[in-house]
Parts: C-alpha cells; structure tokens; sequence
C-alpha cells in the first residue's frame, strides 16, 4: 500500500487542544466512569479517506483505488458472509466483476436475510419532488440526525451513491410505489422536511432483498458465486495478519468446514438480539463480528443502540420477539397515557378526555407526536417508570402506552384510515387479538437497530488487512443515531458501488500465497472451534440457552437500554459476568452436535452475546454524555433532555480485545468537522 | 442429505409439464365440443324414431361429395381417438409425476379449499375411458343390444339400439354415473383448460371460465341424462 | 389452555420418522404457534428429550424461513404464516397434528425443517433481469403504468415459503413460479428475457420434482400473502408464448 499518495486526513491535534480548552472554560466535568474497566491505547485515524473538496474525496478514492487485473480475477477469490442488502448486493457485483465469490449464511436460502423485514423506505437524493433536496441535504441531514458522531467524508459519499442505488434496483425490476404517471412515487419519512423516501407499501426491504437475491442468483447460474446456505461462521482465520479464510459449521450435517480466501468480507448485520427481545429475526448475531473483534478487529461504538417508540408491547413471559409497527402510524395517533395511575387498569374508552395525558404532545408542543425517535422512546418509559403505563402487567409493571387513532378516525373518516393503514391494523389485530379500529392500539419502545459495530476505514476495512465489513455489522456511517430508511440506503451503497470499489485496491496485491490445511493459525482456529462445541456438549448443566439469553437481555434492557447510568452500567457488567460464568458451567445442549442442532447454534451466538455485552455496557458507561441514541441520565438539560458534550465525546470508541477476562483496550478515532458546525439539538 | 439436483441445461418448452398439460386442455376441448354435438343430436330422440336415423344417417352424407360416404365421420373419429391417445398419455404422465412429487403422505391433510371435482379428475377421467369403451361396444364398434342379446346389425337401427337398450334398468344406472363423472369432469375441466391456456389472467375472466364449467357440466350432463331417463320412465319407447 | 400436540419427528433426512405425542399446559392465547413451540422445547429440554427443531427468523411473516403444516393445513388455519398465527385460533383441549412440508423435492432435514433449496435453483434458472451493477439507466427513463406496477408488486410479496407446494395436492410449484413469471414479466424491464425465462425456469421446476399443475387451486388459499391463482394462467400464457417462438 505505500505506492499509493498520501491522503491521510490526519488528526488534527490544534482541534482537540481547542476542545480541551473549551472544556476547560465550560467547566465540563473530566470524569472517566469506565476508568476501571479498560486500558488506554493509541489514538487511530481513517487514512483511507482522502482530503480535499467533499465532493470530489470519492471521485479521488475510486481513481486512486488499484484495479485488479480482469485477468487475474478469475484467481481471486472472496468470501462474503451474509446475504442482506449489504451482502448479497457485494457477492452479486464482484461475482459480475468476476471474482470467484463464496457466500454464505445461515438461513435456508439467501433471500430471508434480515433486510427482508424492513417496512418504511430507502432515502435517495434524488429530488424528483423537486423539494429542495440534494445530495448536500441528504449528507446534512444524515449528520445532524446522527448527533454529530459520523465521519463527514463517509456520510457525504452514502449520500452521492443513493441516487444510483434507485436507478439499479429499478432496473432489476423492483417494483417500487409510482405515481398515476408512472414514475416513481416518493414519502417523507421520520420528520425530514423533504420526501425523499423510496418505497414499495410497507415492504421495502423485502422488495430490495429479493431485487439483490435474483442479482446474486443470476451469477451463482453464472457460476461465479457458490452460495452456502445453513452455513454458519464461527471463526475467522488470520494467517500472517491478514484475513484469510473462515471456519464454518454446517448446520445439517454440524461438519466444521474451513474455506480460505483472499479476502474476507463481512455483512452479517446487526447485534441487537444481544437484548433478546427486539425487532430483529430470531437468527441475528454478532457472532461473526465477534469472532473478527477477538481476532483484532476493532469493535467502535457498540453501545449506540436505536429503540424504535412504535412496537407491540411484551404480552408475557414466552415473548420471542418484538414487531415493529410502522412510524407512520404516528402521523395520524395521539399517544397518550391516563393522568391517574387509578385509571391505568381500565378499559381506554372509558377514561374521559380531560383525564388523558398526551404527554408528547404536552411537552413538545411544536412537534408533538412526530418527536425523533430515542425521544419518543424515553418518554414512554418515563410515564410507565412513573406507574401510569398500560396494558397487562408483565412482571408487575405495565409497559405501553395507548396511540389513540379514535380523533383521526373521527376527522378522517374510517375508511381513509384504512386505506393508510390497513395491513398495519390487521397485523396489530392478528398479535394482540385486539381491534385498533375501536379501540387504541397499545406500543412500547424496542430494540430495533444498532449504530455500532466494527470499525472500518473509508473502505470499509477493518484493522485486519482483508477483512472488509458492510451493512449493518460495520459502525461506519449513521453516528449515534439513523435516520429512518438510511440503513436500506446504506447497506446497498456499501455492497453496490463502495466495497466493489475498494476492495479492489486490496486484491490487486492478490492472489496471495496459498495456505496450507496444517498452517498452525488454521489449526488452532479449528481446534478452538471444536473444543467450544464439545464443551456446550459436555456440560450438561440445567439451564436451556433461552432461559439465559432471556436473562442477559433483561439486564441489557434494564441498564444498557433507553436510559442508563453510571450505577446501573456497573451494576450490568457484575450482573452479566457472573451470568455468563454460570452458563459456561449450567447450560443444557442436548442432541448431538453431528446434525442439526438449534440449541448448539444458540449457544455459541448467546455465548458470543455475553462478551459483547460487558463491553457495550463499559462502552456506555465511558460515554459519559447523551447522544442520538445513547442517553446518559448523568447528562441531561434541566428539563431531561440529552445533553451532548462535544468537548470530550466527539470520538469514535473503538474497542480492542484484550483476551479473555482482560481488559479491553480502547482507541479512540477523534471526529473532525470541516464543512457542519456542531449543534445541539432542541425539539421543543 | 440427499444430492441436490444440478441446474439443468437446454431447456424447452415443448418438453415441460406445462406443454403436457396444454395437450390435455386441447384435446379436453375437442372432447368437450364433441359432447355437445353429440348430446344435441341424441335430444332427437325427443322427435321419434325417424328424425333420430335420418340424423345418425345424415352424419355419414356430411361433406358428400366433397368427402366420400362417412367422410366426415372418419375424420372425426381419427380427431377423437387422437384426442384420447393423447388426454390419456399426458393423465398418466402427470399423475405418475404427481405421484413420484410426493411420495410420504400427510397423516392429516385438508382440502378445504377446492373443489371436489379438481379432485376427481382422475378417477373421472378412468371412469370416463370405461365408460366410452362400454358405450362404444354397445352403440358403434359391437353394437350389443344388452335387452335382446342380439348384436350388429341384428341389434337394429340406432335408435331401436339405443331404446331397447335403456329399457334396461342397470344399464341406464351405469349411463347416468358416467354422465355424473362427466358433469365432474366438464366442472372442473372447463375452467382448467382456459387456465392452461392462459385466458384467466384476472378474478372476472376465472369466475366466468368456472361459471362456463358449471353450466357446461349441467347442460352436458343433463342434456346426455334425458334420453336415458324418459326411456326408462316409458315416455320414449 | 391445554393442548395435546402430535408431531412428526425425523433424526434427519434418510431416517425413518413418526407421530410423537406430547401434552402442553398453560398454553395462553396471547402466543404465537411457535412460541407454544418455544414453551414445548423448554419442557422438553428440562426433561432431557431434544427439542424439536423447526424454522423460523423473523416472525414477523415476512423471510418466508417458517413452515408447518398444521392439522392438515399449510400454515394452520388463518390466511398468514405460522410465525404470525395465534394460539386464540385454537381451544383448549384441542389436539393438533404437526407435520413437515411434503414434498420430495423438499427433503426433510430434521423434524419439521425442510430443504427448500429448489427454490433459489428456479430462480437461478431466470428468475431475474440480467444487468450489472453500475449499468442502469436513470430510475425515471422508463415510466411503468400504475396498474402494471401495483400488480407486479402484489405478486411480488412472495416469500418463498412454499406452503403452496406443500398444500398443493400435487406438490406442484406453480403459484412460486407464476408468482415470479407475473412480477418479472409486468414490467418493461422484463421483456428482453420473457422467453427464455419461462422456459428454464419451468425446466428447472419440472426437474426437481415438482408436480404439474392442475389448477385444483389449495395453493392460493394456502399462501399467506395471497397470491392470486391467475399467476399460474400468466405462467402458462408466457410459455404458450415461448413455444410460438420456438423456444
Ligand atoms: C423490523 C425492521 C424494520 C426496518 N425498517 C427499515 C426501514 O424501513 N428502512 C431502513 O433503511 N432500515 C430499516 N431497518 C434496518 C435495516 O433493515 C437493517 O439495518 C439492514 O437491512 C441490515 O442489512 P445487512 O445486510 O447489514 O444485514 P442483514 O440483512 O441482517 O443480513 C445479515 C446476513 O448475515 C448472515 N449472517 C449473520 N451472522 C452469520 C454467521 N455467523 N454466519 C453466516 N451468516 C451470518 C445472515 O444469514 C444474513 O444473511 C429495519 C430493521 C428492522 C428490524
Ligand atoms: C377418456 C377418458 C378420459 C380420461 C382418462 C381423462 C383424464 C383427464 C385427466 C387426468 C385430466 C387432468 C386432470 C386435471 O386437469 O385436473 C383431464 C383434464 C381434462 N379433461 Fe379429461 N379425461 C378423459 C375424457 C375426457 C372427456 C370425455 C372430456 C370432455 C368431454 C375431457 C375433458 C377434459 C378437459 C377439458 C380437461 C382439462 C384440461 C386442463 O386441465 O387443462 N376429458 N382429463
Ligand atoms: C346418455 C348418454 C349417451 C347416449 C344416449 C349416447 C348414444 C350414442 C349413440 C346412439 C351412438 C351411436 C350413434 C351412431 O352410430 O350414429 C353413440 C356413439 C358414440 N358416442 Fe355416445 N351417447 C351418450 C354419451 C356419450 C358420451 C358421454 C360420450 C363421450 C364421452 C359418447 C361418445 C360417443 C362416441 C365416441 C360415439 C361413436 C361415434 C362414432 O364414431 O360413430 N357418448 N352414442
Ligand atoms: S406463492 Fe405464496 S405459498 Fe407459494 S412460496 Fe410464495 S408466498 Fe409461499
Ligand atoms: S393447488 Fe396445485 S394443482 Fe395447481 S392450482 Fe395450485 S398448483
Ligand atoms: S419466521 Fe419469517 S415468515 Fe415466519
């Protein structure tokens, strides 16, 4: 990588003595909550990104990204794992480029990756409305509502791609909503100012999905890709540095298998199962990032968690996950709560107007029901803390809150509503077995997205050379908090046009040399492999890998969830460690692990789940600030709002692997900004 | 695990399960045109002896002098036993492919969805080719006259054939099941053919294709089931 | 309530399989089948027995991952997936048989989990409009009619999930293809592959196993997002087509 011209956007060190200075006049308290769980370690920098005029910083990577040989391509070979937007949509393009792609995941076929279940829309500065927007206001836009935690260089170029995202989807034949005229139709969406949301109803990301599926089926025909279904990474393999390979188990036959390649890439999606109840599939885990962090991946901001506020509450205790209901909906319902806790068991139609709080509306009176996201979360926990939740009690508290469709109803008429929100209304009916037409709908917040993950550089490579990271699972491009319809936007920018077009930089160094079978490296990764497995097989302990999932979600949500402090971030990291040590010695894995064996597959993800875990809540707990979806009750406005503090948080943390029962080692990438002025948000 | 199969290579569509399925739908539909034919010249036993023979007698001058004498005729039993070679090759053929799609049965499985006659297609299609072997044997090939035991033309005129013959009571039986696995078969194989052949590509043109169906079966059916009934009952004698 | 719960369990593809009976207490109506499932295995582990594998993802009745046919019926008895059907559709004291899709060319793989790899081999076969990344024109280049789009995406919600298959008394595959044919073939995007793709595809159908069709129609009451029959009459319009141009 040395022919290549410097175009390290260095770390401006006059900036942050500034920033210490200003913290100095502020009188911002310097305290490091997290000072006893972790090591100091260098500061990194994103040298992949070039400098220069925004516009042009992709333009400069593109021509300065090396290209492999065509030649040569047909000797390179990657591995891809996951098949969402982020990964199907980068195994089709480098099988099209024709690279020798090997993709899998766990599912029985490719196209039921996670992605499928996202609803709203995919953003795209396409300005076919003609309102205004632009690639500069999408790129605004993204910063701001990711509370100043991006990378400008980054978030600019997910901006510039998303308008060649919709003319490729459109030529594969998704059948995104079009106007009478038959051109395409756009929404607003989550508050933005401008309609810039693609969309196809209320399955957009199944649309997407498929649309990258039959991409990627089209070069498994061609035989350029070699999909591998029920195939599950539990280890990458690092040989010399680079990431070379990874161990798979195969979940019919359980055979652990070893796959090289020379150059691996992740996009196996977001971690928010860690709090076993969200809006994730059952399947989604962190296992294969995980397994990269201990192997020296960088994992940066881990505890910056979106809970979406529209959910269908927990029912009781056999709760496996959470639906999401659309965020649309609050277009049209008041949320409210009643004023007398008196009132919380009884039938919603009989408490009288004057006795309902619509406490959104009563506290944010300029935006109401349409506050941001972690805002109209928080609030709901507020007023279910307070004991005037809604809903049956799930031990002993009742956690909902009423969105009141009777007043649009009324003004609207019945029919219109439907006509907006029918399968919506259906699907609430079908769950709770009760009609939203007559009487409220009951929601509560959820898990819904992760911000973290592994830390990338402007090619989304992560601190192992060859091992690259999309979608979801990397941290790079949404900061502290997504806008809504971005992570659609971004996970097919990463697998269409940017990592097709960086990784190619990588592997014109290719084809690397062959590794042997017996390298140590390899061996001693599938040993690891092999012993964790027989050890879930041996212990024969009590306890189902549920009953513990379900446990390190409880404390996650409780104290790494919509509001957390220093307490009880301390609190969760003993509580999870001496979960995690009675699993190792009490869990029950029966079966065999030579077939298909659910319980084994949960309990390496559950086990990987614990680590992850700990560090969130350490990651938390050094962020002594609020931001986006990260709220600290230490740092809040006289009237409970997040207080940012941009003096000493403007960072990425990106966490290092210590070792097993060692601390982690944090590394922080300071965040610069060139071209947005830092400000602190207000919605009221 | 079993072996997956491989992509296959050079595809056609004339080799498909759907090329198959277009065979039975044409030939169904020439069976179909047939019955009707054939169900309104039997209604002529409605207007006496006379009308019936000279219509069968004028079935074999159709086409004189263009044709020669049973021209036309021929030309339509070639048309038919065509017809059944193929509609009973492509049935066996997918109901062996049917069979070989699913080898375990359900313990339970409900069909509560269609109707019995998509169902009995089979099973009617079987009981149709007994049926039109019997009444080949009985009105055209053998000519037996079941009542009398005479066959050839030693059975009589067709219409005497055809009386005598339902004068038997268990003979007429047989004839009205066939016209009930009939009616099934039009039912369900009316609308099944337009399917096949593409025509019901909205919710109107398949309510109308299963409308057809439903009254083809009844006309059809009911229209064979007359001669049979009012000669037992003694009106036509 | 209280259910008495008979389901087919199978070690793996080639062992031979049976009907096991277990009873189940307390189940609430608030559950979704597969959490009564969940509430089984947790029973069943703590009394050492292996619990029943079966699929599931999202369940939220959208990846398509969930199967089951349920007394007699693929995905039990309302008009969604099982992920998304209720335990209020059931009484207490009921007794519900629950079986794996059948199909041969869906070969079991243990319980009530079920290869459906023939699934992405079809649409291998076609089931897409070849263009490379980077080389599409502008969104807006060619405007699609409201109509042709509204019903390219009605059939396009397909999930995959191959209850019509295993409702199908023929365990044909004919709504998933026609599904697939319609979606692709409504658009002007699709036009230049309409042939050639309904010929592999059906080729590809016919050659894993699947029956032929003959419009009995218990797929498309089966199929949770009501797909409606006249795919299949599309899918053989489209062939008909291909054979006129000698394809
Ligand atoms: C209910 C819901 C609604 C949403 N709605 C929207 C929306 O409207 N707009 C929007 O922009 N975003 C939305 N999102 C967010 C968005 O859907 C996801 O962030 C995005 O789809 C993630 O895509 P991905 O490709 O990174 O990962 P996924 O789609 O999650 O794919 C992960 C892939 O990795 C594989 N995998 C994972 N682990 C392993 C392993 N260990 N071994 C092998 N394979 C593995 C899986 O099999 C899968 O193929 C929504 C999310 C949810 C939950
Ligand atoms: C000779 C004995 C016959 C046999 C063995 C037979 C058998 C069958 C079978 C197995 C089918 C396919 C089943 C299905 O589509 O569900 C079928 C379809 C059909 N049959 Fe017959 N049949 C016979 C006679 C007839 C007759 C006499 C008629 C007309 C009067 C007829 C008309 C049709 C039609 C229209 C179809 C529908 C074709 C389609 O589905 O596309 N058949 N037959
Ligand atoms: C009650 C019902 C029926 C009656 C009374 C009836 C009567 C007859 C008679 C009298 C003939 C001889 C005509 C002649 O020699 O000119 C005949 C011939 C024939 N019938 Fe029928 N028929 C009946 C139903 C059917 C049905 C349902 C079919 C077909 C599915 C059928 C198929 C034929 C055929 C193929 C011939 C031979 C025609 C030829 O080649 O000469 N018939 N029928
Ligand atoms: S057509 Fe319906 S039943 Fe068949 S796979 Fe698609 S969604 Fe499932
Ligand atoms: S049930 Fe089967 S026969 Fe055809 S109409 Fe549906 S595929
Ligand atoms: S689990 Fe995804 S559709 Fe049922």
């Amino acid at each position: 990588m040395t022919d290549l011209p410097d175009t390290t956007n260095s770390f401006d060190s006059s900036r942050t003595l500034d920033a210490a200075a200003l913290a100095e006049r502020e009188g911002a308290q310097q305290t490091d909550d997290a000072a006893d769980y972790y090591v100091d370690g260098d500061p990194i920098q994103d040298t992949k990104a070039p400098g220069g005029p925004l516009e042009e910083r992709w333009n400069t990577r593109q021509f300065e990204a090396r290209i492999a040989n065509p030649a040569n391509r047909r000797r390179l070979s990657v591995i891809v794992v996951g098949t969402g937007l982020a990964g199907a949509s980068a195994a089709a393009t480098l099988g099209e480029a024709g690279y020798v792609v090997k993709s899998f995941c766990y599912q029985d076929s490719p196209r039921r990756a996670h992605s499928i279940a996202a609803q709203g829309g995919i953003n795209a500065a396409k300005n076919y409305k003609g309102d205004g927007d632009s690639v500069y206001r999408l790129f605004y836009d993204t910063i701001k509502g990711g509370d100043y935690r991006s990378r400008e260089s980054n978030v600019y170029r997910l901006a510039q791609v998303s308008t060649s995202i919709i003319d490729q989807c459109v030529a594969q034949g998704v059948p995104f909503a079009r106007e009478y005229g038959g051109l395409l139709d756009n929404r607003s969406f989550g508050g933005v100012q401008v309609s810039r949301t693609f969309y196809a109803r209320g399955q957009t990301g199944q649309q997407l999905l498929i649309g990258a599926y039959q991409a990627l089926e089209r070069q498994v025909a061609a035989g350029t890709v070699k999909c591998y279904t029920r195939h599950e990474m539990v280890e990458l393999i690092v040989v010399d540095g680079r990431a070379r390979g990874i161990i798979v188990r195969d979940m019919v036959t359980g055979e652990i298998e070893t796959y090289f390649a020379d150059v691996v890439v992740l996009a196996s999606g977001g971690y928010g199962n860690v709090f076993f109840l969200s809006t994730n599939a059952m399947g989604c885990n962190v296992t294969a990032a995980w397994r990269a962090h201990r192997k020296g991946a960088l994992m940066a901001n881990p505890c910056y968690t979106q809970i979406h506020p529209t959910c269908i509450p927990v029912a009781g205790a056999h709760q496996s996950k959470l639906t999401l209901m659309s965020e649309s909906l609050r277009n049209d319902g008041r949320i409210w709560v009643p004023k007398n806790q008196a009132d919380c068991g009884k039938d919603p139609r009989e408490i009288p107007e004057e006795d309902r709080d619509y406490y959104l509306e009563r506290i944010y009176p300029a935006f109401g029901n349409l506050v941001p996201r972690d805002i109209a979360s928080r609030q709901a926990k507020n007023m279910c803390d307070e004991g005037r939740g809604v809903g049956p009690e799930v031990d002993g508290v009742r956690r909902g809150v009423y969105l009141d469709f009777a007043e649009a109803i009324d003004r609207l008429g019945r029919k219109a509503i439907e006509d907006k929100y029918d399968n919506l209304f259906d699907m609430y009916a079908r769950i709770t077995g009760e009609d939203p037409y007559t009487s409220p709908m009951r929601i509560y917040p959820a898990v819904h997205y992760v911000m973290g993950g592994l830390w990338v550089d402007y090619d989304l490579q992560s601190t192992i050379p060859g091992l690259f990271v999309t979608g979801e699972a990397n941290f790079s491009d949404h900061g502290a908090n997504r806008l809504g319809a971005s992570a659609l936007m971004q996970g097919l920018a990463d697998g269409y046009f940017v990592l097709p077009n960086t990784i190619r930089d990588y592997l014109a160094e290719g084809p690397f040399e062959k590794i042997a079978e017996d390298d140590p490296a390899v061996v001693e990764a599938q040993q690891s492999v092999k012993s964790r497995i027989e050890q879930f097989m041996t212990t024969n302990g009590t306890r189902s890998v549920d009953s513990y999932h379900r446990e390190l979600g409880h404390i996650m949500w409780e104290y790494c969830g919509m509001e957390r402090s220093e307490d009880g971030l301390r609190k969760a990291i003993d509580l999870i460690r001496s979960l995690k040590e009675d699993f190792w010695r009490n869990v029950r894995v029966l079966g065999s692990a030579e077939s298909m064996n659910q319980s084994l597959e949960k309990a390496g993800r559950v086990a990987d789940f614990f680590e992850l875990g700990e560090l969130m809540c350490i990651d938390a707990l050094n962020r002594r600030e609020s931001c986006g979806g990260h709220f600290r009750a230490e740092s809040q406005t006289e009237e409970g709002e997040a207080l940012r503090h941009d003096d000493q948080y403007a960072y990425v943390a990106a966490w290092e692997w210590g070792g097993a029962d060692e601390k982690p080692i944090l590394h922080k990438e300071h965040l610069t900004y060139e071209f947005v002025e830092m400000k602190q948000r207000s919605y009221k | 695990m079993t072996t997956r199969p491989a992509l296959v290579k050079g595809s056609r569509a004339v080799r498909s399960t759907i090329a198959l399925k277009m065979l039975m739908a044409v030939s169904g539909l020439i069976f179909v045109g047939y019955v009707l034919a054939h169900m309104y010249g039997n209604l002529k036993a409605f207007s006496g002896q006379e009308a019936f023979n000279d219509y069968a007698h004028h079935l074999r001058e159709l086409g004189e002098p263009l044709l020669p004498h049973e021209g036309f005729l021929w030309i339509a039993r070639v048309v038919l036993l065509l017809s059944l070679f193929v509609h009973v090759f492509c049935a066996i053929a997918l109901w062996r492919r049917a069979g070989r799609a699913r080898t375990t049965k359900y313990v339970v499985k409900k069909n509560k969805h269609s109707s019995f006659s998509s169902h009995w297609m089979r099973w009617g299609g079987i009981t149709l080719l007994l049926f039109i072997i019997w009444h080949l044997l009985n009105f055209t090939v053998g000519r037996i006259n079941v009542n009398t035991g005479e066959t050839g033309d030693a059975a009589g005129d067709p219409y005497t054939l055809m009386v005598q013959s339902f004068e038997v009571p268990w003979l007429t039986v047989i004839y009205l099941l066939a016209m009930v696995a009939l009616a099934l078969h039009l039912h369900h194989g009316t609308w099944s053919a337009a399917q096949t052949l593409g025509l019901t590509n909205n919710a109107t043109s398949r309510r109308n294709a299963k409308a057809i169906g439903t009254i083809l079966a009844v006309v059809v059916a009911g229209g064979f089931s007359l001669v049979p009934i009012f000669v037992l009952a003694g009106v036509i004698d | 309530m209280k259910l008495n719960l008979k389901i087919w369990r199978q070690e793996n593809a080639t062992a031979p399989g049976g009907i096991h009976t277990y009873e189940l207490d307390d189940v609430s109506e608030d559950m979704s089948f597969l959490e009564m499932l969940d509430v089984l295995n947790e029973q069943l582990n703590a009394e050492g027995e292996e619990p029943i594998a079966f699929d599931s993802d999202c369940r939220e009745g959208i990846c398509g991952q969930c199967s089951l046919m349920i007394d007699g019926e693929a995905h039990g008895p309302e008009v969604t997936t099982t992920c998304q059907l209720h335990m209020r559709s059931f009484r207490d004291g009921d007794s519900i048989t629950i079986e794996p899709w059948r199909a041969d060319a869906f070969p079991i793989v243990k319980d009530l989990v079920v290869d459906r790899s023939a699934f992405d081999r079809i649409i291998q076969q076609g089931g897409y409009i070849s263009v490379n990344t980077g080389a599409a024109p502008d969104a807006h280049a060619t405007p699609v009619p409201k109509d042709k789009a509204n019903r390219a995406f009605d059939v396009a919600t397909c999930i995959g999930c191959g209850a019509c298959v295993a409702a199908c008394p023929n365990g044909s595959a004919s709504l998933f293809l026609g599904a697939k044919i319609t979606h692709l073939g409504e658009l002007p995007q699709g036009q230049a592959e309409r042939d050639t793709r309904v010929v592999n595809m059906i080729g590809q159908h016919d050659a894993e196993g699947f029956g032929g069709c003959t419009n009995i129609g218990e797929c498309t009451a089966a199929c949770p997002k009501e797909i409606p029959l006249d795919v299949i009459s599309r899918l053989n319009w489209d062939l008909h087509a291909a054979l006129r141009h000698g394809k």
